[in-house]
């Protein structure tokens, strides 16, 4: 049990890399990227051809692939997000499972249904692991994953908190009129967000190959286990995504300790079971979620006060929600 | 303008003649067991349940604003519970519509927690639905996991009887759904739902009942998808959970709406009938099928987000089927 909560975290901390990306994304543009994880698949076969092709070490060619994987963030916005932003909030969604249906069957045409992996052409760190008291082995990869994804969370944390570029990126987050007003360029700012987010995807989708197989159609799966673990940790909160693939991974690590056939459904459990708490959990749970992610650079944005007043004067249906402008 | 001089027309000429046009096809789509052969009876089965998936769809995102790409999840599960219920001795044909009612009322728990999440939330959050949904499935002795089963009841029938009883079923279906959807629109809840379409806050704030607009949309949709389901397994007889629970569903509801016009009542059935043959034409395309359809789809988003008819709408001012007004 032991082994399975300490295999979970790690697992967890792969999917905090996974997430990393639609959590920062969603912060900034309030988006979900239904593609984000056929992405992923779309670098990961980039640097297996690479690696298979031309014998390249995966490691090495990471900053070669994530430069045209960012490229591509920006085009992306510049050609569906920010045409679709323009056309109502249902537009980015259906864009982005569009885009994701393209590019699974897209990469089934090209490469098959083979399943592939990274791990042959990293030489023995694919399988070497630490022993540790207990008979508990942690692997070594696992570890970088994990320590992967905490330098990504703390680095876009930084990012945010303490550079000119993280500032103008709140300030297009959390009112994109008024910083146009302040002299931000928010078309660019959208423009960077996106190439950011799908340089993190690059890193994932690496993480992905080699601690597993892959195919085309892996996109899918990747994009849910990222969203769960966004959700569950809070939507636009980096830490709280950290959080939440930790419970994600460990959901998910307990459950195939207790029944081969529990890993996914624990996991999906969890999920569901986290957003019926958030929903009955009374009004006391609430705030203290909010007041936890107070922290956060976007849940700033307050619902104006002429809202608050109209909705404390209406008489309120029961099981209305009462959350306004979020 | 005078506001005392406006009148608000909801029957036009045109769409009276329409109305009417429906109705007499729909009659005449009755008499099509006796007349033609196998090959299109069973064609025009599937026909009807697409537009079956295309009209509940867009119930839920045209109508109440919510993106799905989980619907997929009630579809499985009205093929199952048919299946179920099947097995249990009921008989088969009110079997489907049993199932797809049982869907609806355990839609409901679903909707209290799901319907708080918005946008792209909603959409993956559905999507998590029907995968927990499609492994609890396979958890059934009787599905066997990912091997399936057949629903058996329908051997009791000889072949052409069943193409014809599925047929009327399917018929019968795509129009209780499609008027059912054109009353309840007309009334209270389509003021409600355009409201909300239109602006969730604003008409939270002048006494819309958001919640419940939202929830009776989401039930109708599970209850329509679910009979989808049902009545796919009754063309197809065998049910592997796999294909019942794909997520290729959504992508053929989201091109069949997107293309045909999301928001407007006729824009699915448009959207149908033009799936339908591309599919008959390009089906057997396999993926680059599929690649055509995301394209498409993400075209439409970007480039024409109201869809055909929503441009022809604008374009000529044309309602054939009304559920909104004029104001003359």
């Amino acid at each position: 049990m032991t082994n399975a909560l300490l295999q979970g975290l790690l697992l967890g901390g792969y999917y905090a890399l996974l997430a990393a990306g639609l959590s920062f994304l969603f912060g900034v543009m309030r988006i979900i990227n239904l593609a984000h994880g056929s992405l992923a698949v779309v670098a990961a076969f980039a640097l297996w051809l690479l690696a298979d092709r031309q014998g390249l070490d995966p490691f090495l060619m990471l900053p070669l692939v994530m430069l045209p994987m960012a490229l591509l963030g920006w085009l992306l916005y510049r050609l569906v997000f920010a045409r679709s932003l323009r056309g109502g909030a249902l537009t980015p969604i259906l864009a982005s499972f569009g885009l994701a249906t393209v590019v699974d069957n897209a990469l089934f045409q090209g490469f098959g249904a083979d399943t592939r992996s990274l791990a042959p052409y990293i030489g023995n760190l694919a399988y070497e692991s630490w022993a540790l008291p207990g008979d508990i082995f942690v692997g070594q990869l696992a570890v970088l994953v994990f320590a992967t994804a905490l330098a990504v969370l703390g680095g876009l944390q930084w990012m945010l908190s303490r550079t000119p570029l993280g500032r103008r990126i709140r300030a297009a987050a959390e009112d994109p009129d008024a910083a146009g007003l302040a002299g931000v360029d928010t078309h660019r700012i959208y423009g960077v967000a996106t190439a950011i987010s799908l340089a993190i995807v690059t890193l994932a989708g690496l993480a992905m190959a080699l601690r597993a197989t892959f195919d085309p159609y892996s996109g899918p799966q990747q994009l849910i286990f990222a969203f769960e673990a966004v959700v569950i940790g809070g939507a636009g909160s980096l830490w709280g995504t950290l959080a939440g693939g930790l419970i994600l991974g460990v959901a998910q690590s307990v459950g195939a300790h207790v029944n081969p056939q529990g890993f996914l459904l624990a996991g999906h459990g969890v999920f569901l079971a986290i957003l019926v708490l958030r929903v009955h959990g009374g009004p006391a749970l609430m705030a203290r979620w909010r007041g936890l992610r107070g922290a956060d650079f976007h849940d700033a944005r307050a619902t104006p006060p002429t809202m608050k007043v109209s909705q404390a004067n209406r008489p309120s249906p029961p099981g209305l929600p009462s959350r306004g402008g979020d | 303008m005078n506001p005392s001089t406006l009148t608000i027309h909801r029957w036009t000429p045109l769409s009276i003649t329409s109305l009417a046009a429906v109705v007499g096809a729909q009659l005449l789509l009755v008499a099509v067991p006796l007349v033609f052969d196998a090959n299109v009876v069973e064609r025009l089965t599937t026909l009807f349940i697409y537009g079956i998936l295309a009209l509940m769809w867009n119930s839920l995102a045209g109508y109440g604003g919510l993106v799905s790409v989980g619907q997929q999840a009630f579809f499985g599960l009205g093929a199952y519970a048919a299946i179920r219920l099947a097995d249990a001795g009921f008989p088969v044909y009110p079997a489907l519509a049993l199932g797809a009612l049982l869907v609806a009322v355990a839609a409901l728990p679903m909707a209290q927690a799901m319907l708080r999440l918005k946008g792209g939330e909603f959409a993956i959050g559905m999507w998590v639905v029907a995968e927990f949904v499609h492994l609890l499935v396979n958890l059934d002795p009787l599905i066997q996991g990912e091997t399936g089963t057949s629903l058996i009841a329908l051997n009791g029938f000889d072949a052409e009887a069943r193409r014809s009883y599925t047929y009327w079923a399917a018929l019968a279906s795509m129009a209780a759904l499609a008027w059912g959807m054109f009353f309840l629109l007309r009334g209270r809840l389509g003021t409600a739902a355009q409201a909300i379409r239109d602006n969730e806050e604003a008409a939270a704030s002048v006494g819309v009942r958001v919640f419940a607009a939202k929830r009776t949309l989401f039930l109708l949709s599970a209850f329509g998808c679910a009979l989808a389901g049902a009545l796919w397994v009754a063309t197809t007889i065998s049910f592997q959970p796999k294909t019942y629970f794909s997520v290729q569903w959504s992508a053929y509801m989201i091109f069949m709406v997107l293309v045909g016009g999301i928001g407007t009542f006729e824009g699915p059935i448009l959207g149908a009938v033009l799936f339908f043959a591309v599919e008959t034409a390009f089906g057997a395309t396999g993926v680059w099928y599929m690649i055509g359809l995301g394209a498409t789809a993400l075209l439409f988003a970007m480039l024409l987000p109201q869809g055909l008819w929503g441009a022809i709408e604008k374009r000529f001012g044309l309602r054939l089927l009304p559920v909104g007004y004029f104001l003359k």
